[in-house]
């Protein structure tokens, strides 16, 4: 299972994630809801992009399906290369584990837990040794500037050193694709800088692919390709020249 | 890949968070392991003791007593007619074939005196075969013999009882003492026995020949009369056939018509006391039983906490989910968490069930066994309740959807 997921076939000309036809359809009893349309879509590696709409647009369900997270209801999911449509739930929970970071609005950090200990979950769920989890966590967090606080719990933390310990979790394990839903949501302008600052550098020093979902046109001009979305339909995706 | 030691650590975490809640949930569990432990303890406790009676009366045993009479109409209680004679004992030992031995018995209180000490104490009449009939060893000397039956000897073989009281630290094989002022040699001393069924000192005894006891001690009217007689029969399975030998052979000797009753009772000693070994067992089992309900009480308390938790946890699952942990690792950390309350608890519950036990068997007086076997099974069996009890809700957490995980608030 593992070599599998892990050593997919790498062409050059393969995009990080493609998505070809993806829609998804709640069903609430005999009521279909569709919250995303048909969609197409392409991301390269290295690309930095934020996906922009109104509440209930459909950008988080691309984003869900994108992560890993849900299965879409129709449509192909290749990530790497790698058909992830119609992989079970611990292969999914696999593939978040080594290809994906998520970031959310709500940091959703494990309270009691001190922050080395957050970001090195990840890590925990991929077997890796204590020692060497330590190790990494530690560097993950000394590049997000949080270095002398791993033991603070998030209680201890402010807004943006806790938005700071979850990008290190995302970062831990090497993943080449970060997810950020609403990332500066819950923090000020100022610390929303800062924490957008931090994107910008992972994606252009380590070549990270960035989508993040947002709905300020302010954080969404720290990326190079804005996607919008209305009513479950891409509306428009394009790239911005100045970034 | 599943990391069972950090899960371990995860787990335990968790139920320090919630000390209270861990603390009254493992009450339970408690109670329950400790309940199981003293009940058995007491049970097992009963058995023992009954266990060593049979064996300290001796093994096999039946009791034939000289018969009731029946004065004007009242039936007196049996051993009051004097029926049972010295050549009954010895035709029973030799035509009864279910039979191994007989020892025929005569008894009374004495006084007994050795130099400045004197004892006042049951002096039996009996044979050489008393010591086969009653598993009876000897500590020291040598048991009299058959001569000295025949010829109604001088000898006594006393029990424990009577060289503490008036030996202290003499050896008293060979020495002297005097039986209702009849000189006799102590030939031998019996092991001790302890207590007899109904709480008597089975080693304030002394053993004289039989003919000794009936022409010298305890002489009746009755020439050649003992009050009864003590029969080993072969096996367990031959008391029954040894007692229907017996009671065919004494009717024949005593010339019993049909209609007549017996003029003799036959009890069968080691059949009662299995008896009430046998109801100690199904008592004991009966408050295991009653027990362990409180046992299957403490494992729905351990996964009604641990149900409440799945959901109050519901977003911590979600994350886990997100960065990557699979059924398995969400479901191993539930079941941890139980096995470990479960467990902790009935590790707890052990400590206090002996406690009880001991306290118990001080109050009582009763000798309490804590035997290993209710320790392991009240151990295994709190390890089962958590992993019973756990799967459960680990299961359903394992379940969570974690889109909708993440969003709970």
């Amino acid at each position: 299972m593992k070599s599998r997921l892990l050593q997919p076939p790498r062409c050059s000309d393969m995009s990080l994630v493609e998505a070809q036809g993806i829609s998804k359809t709640y069903t609430f009893g005999e009521v279909e809801v569709r919250a995303l349309c048909p969609t197409t879509l392409t991301i390269e590696e290295g690309e930095f992009i934020a996906v922009m709409g109104p509440s209930g647009s459909g950008k988080s369900t691309l984003m869900n399906i994108l992560g890993c997270l849900d299965k879409p209801t129709t449509g192909k999911y290749l990530l790497s290369g790698v058909d992830v449509g119609g992989l079970s739930r611990d292969e999914r929970a696999e593939i978040r584990n080594r290809k994906i970071g998520f970031v959310f609005q709500g940091f959703n950090l494990l309270s009691r837990t001190a922050a080395i200990e957050n970001v090195e979950l990840p890590l925990l769920y991929n077997g890796v040794p204590a020692e060497e989890r330590r190790q990494k966590a530690m560097a993950a967090l000394k590049k997000v500037g949080l270095e002398g606080r791993e033991h603070h719990h998030p209680n201890q933390l402010s807004g943006g050193q806790q938005q700071r310990v979850a990008i290190a979790r995302a970062l831990v394990n090497n993943a080449p694709l970060i997810f950020a839903d609403e990332p500066t949501g819950n923090l000020d302008t100022k610390t929303s800088a800062e924490i957008m600052d931090l994107f910008v550098q992972l994606n252009t020093e380590a070549s990270i692919t960035v989508m993040l979902v947002t709905h300020e046109p302010d954080i969404a001009a720290y990326s190079r390709r804005i996607i919008r979305f209305l009513d479950g339909c891409i509306v428009s995706d394009e790239a911005r020249s100045n970034a | 890949m599943i990391n069972i030691p950090s899960t371990f650590r995860i787990s335990l975490r968790a139920l320090r968070v919630n000390k209270m809640r861990s603390g009254l949930t493992m009450l339970g569990m408690i109670i329950g392991v400790g309940a199981v432990i003293a009940m058995l303890a007491v049970g097992t406790g009963a058995r023992q003791k009954i266990s060593e009676q049979i064996a300290s009366i001796g093994s096999n045993l039946l009791m034939v007593l000289s018969g009731a009479s029946t004065s004007g109409g009242i039936r007196m209680g049996a051993g009051t007619q004097p029926t049972l004679t010295l050549s009954d004992a010895e035709a029973v030992e030799k035509e009864c074939p279910s039979v191994q031995a007989v020892a025929p018995i005569l008894g009374g209180t004495a006084q007994v005196v050795y130099g400045n000490q004197n004892w006042s104490t049951g002096v039996t009449g009996t044979s050489p075969n008393v010591l086969i009939v009653r598993d009876w060893k000897l500590s020291s000397g040598r048991p009299f013999s058959d001569d000295d039956v025949k010829s109604a000897t001088k000898v006594c073989l006393i029990g424990q009882t009577i060289v503490d009281n008036l030996f202290g630290s003499i050896d008293p094989v060979g020495q002297v003492i005097r039986i209702k002022k009849i000189p006799f040699t102590v030939v031998g001393v019996l092991e001790a026995k302890g207590q007899s069924p109904n709480g008597q000192d089975q080693d304030d005894t002394i053993f004289v020949p039989i003919t000794t006891a009936q022409k010298k001690l305890f002489g009746t009217a009755f020439p050649g009369m003992i009050r009864l007689m003590s029969v080993k029969a072969r096996s367990a399975e031959d008391l029954v056939k040894a007692e229907k030998e017996i009671t065919e052979l004494l009717r024949q000797r005593h010339r019993l018509s049909t209609k007549q009753e017996n003029d003799f009772t036959v009890r069968n000693l080691t059949q009662m006391l299995q008896t009430a070994e046998q109801s100690t067992k199904v008592m004991t089992i009966l408050l295991g039983a009653i027990a362990s309900v409180s046992l299957v009480v403490g494992g729905i308390g351990i996964m009604n906490i641990m149900l409440v938790s799945v959901t109050e946890r519901t977003r911590e699952i979600g994350i886990r989910m997100a960065v990557g942990a699979k059924t398995w690792d969400i479901r191993l950390q539930f079941i941890i968490e139980a096995l470990t309350l479960s467990m902790i608890g009935g590790v707890i519950g052990i400590i206090c069930g002996i406690t009880v036990s001991r306290v118990l068997s001080n109050l009582a007086g009763w000798s309490i066994v804590v035997s290993p076997f209710s320790v392991f099974l009240s151990f295994g069996f709190s390890g089962l309740v958590g992993i019973f009890f756990g799967f459960y809700p680990a299961y359903k957490a394992s379940l969570l959807d974690p889109i909708e995980a993440l969003r709970y608030e």
